[in-house]
């Protein structure tokens, strides 16, 4: 079966505003590829929680850096792609926010909820810089399986 | 949408009735100011109304978790009230829900506030 794939690309400020434009861009793809409300929600949250990422934490609101950000769809799927231009992000360095001593953080739940909500999540270090892509599949009804 | 609040006094509760959304930005700051200014005047019962609150992202998380901490420092109280589901089920995923008193009845609520 051959997959016909739509994508495109924005390169954005690293502003909230672009988080804003981020998030709702995502929302219309979603609802265009037909995910159900609560596919939606999981999908715009965990959008707009990488894009915060890449503003925030990677390029640190620096107006000399951008975000990249990438919308693929193709039936049944929606993948996003954020990369920014900040220092990087290791994985290793992100605290479990369940664990009993970390419950009652302010910050250092995004990628925890982005991993919760989305099928598949991938993370690449660019050494400076980081991309991550969210990938979530259209759930086939009366079930909520995930597919790795 | 950005988030709006109210307050009312019902028997010496200080409830917020708070709409919209607590996101990174305007939304965390609303909530920041209102819980600041509500302590600020002595005032350390607070049930905060969420029924209306659409949308809280990961800051907005970190934002009611400080008002529950800022809140619990002054020897107050902090419990929310009326949950949407998205909203319960973040803070399910979160473990934070066993952290904060949930109610879903306000007179409930303000009744099980230390008199």
């Amino acid at each position: 079966m051959v997959m016909m794939a739509n994508r495109v690309a924005y390169t954005l400020d690293s502003t909230l505003d672009s988080v804003n434009k981020v998030e709702q861009t995502a929302e219309q793809l979603a609802v265009k590829v037909g995910f159900a409300e609560d596919d939606l929600h999981k999908i715009t949250m965990s959008v707009r929680e990488a894009a915060v990422n890449a503003v925030l934490h990677g390029n640190a609101y620096d107006p000399s850096k951008k975000i990249l950000v990438a919308y693929e769809t193709s039936p049944n799927t929606l993948a996003i792609t954020i990369t920014d231009e900040g220092k990087g992000l290791s994985e290793d360095e992100v605290p479990d926010p369940l664990a009993e001593e970390n419950l009652l953080k302010t910050s250092g739940r995004g990628i925890f909820l982005i991993r919760s909500f989305m099928d598949e999540v991938h993370i690449r270090d660019l050494h400076p810089g980081t991309e991550i892509t969210l990938v979530k599949h259209v759930s086939a009804p009366e079930t909520d399986a995930k597919e790795q | 949408m950005s988030l709006k609040s109210s307050t009312r006094q019902v028997d010496g509760i200080t409830v917020l009735d708070l709409s919209g959304r607590i996101t990174l930005g305007e939304g965390s700051v609303v909530l920041r100011d209102v819980i600041r200014e509500v302590l600020g005047k002595g005032e350390k019962k607070i049930l905060l109304n969420l029924g209306d609150v659409t949308y809280i992202d990961s800051s907005g998380i970190g934002e009611l978790v400080s008002a529950f901490t800022a809140v619990r420092k002054e020897g107050g109280e902090l419990k929310l009230l009326n949950l949407t589901k998205k909203v319960h089920d973040l803070l399910q995923i979160t473990k934070l829900y066993t952290v904060f008193d949930v109610k879903d009845d306000e007179t409930a609520a303000i009744s099980s506030f230390t008199k």
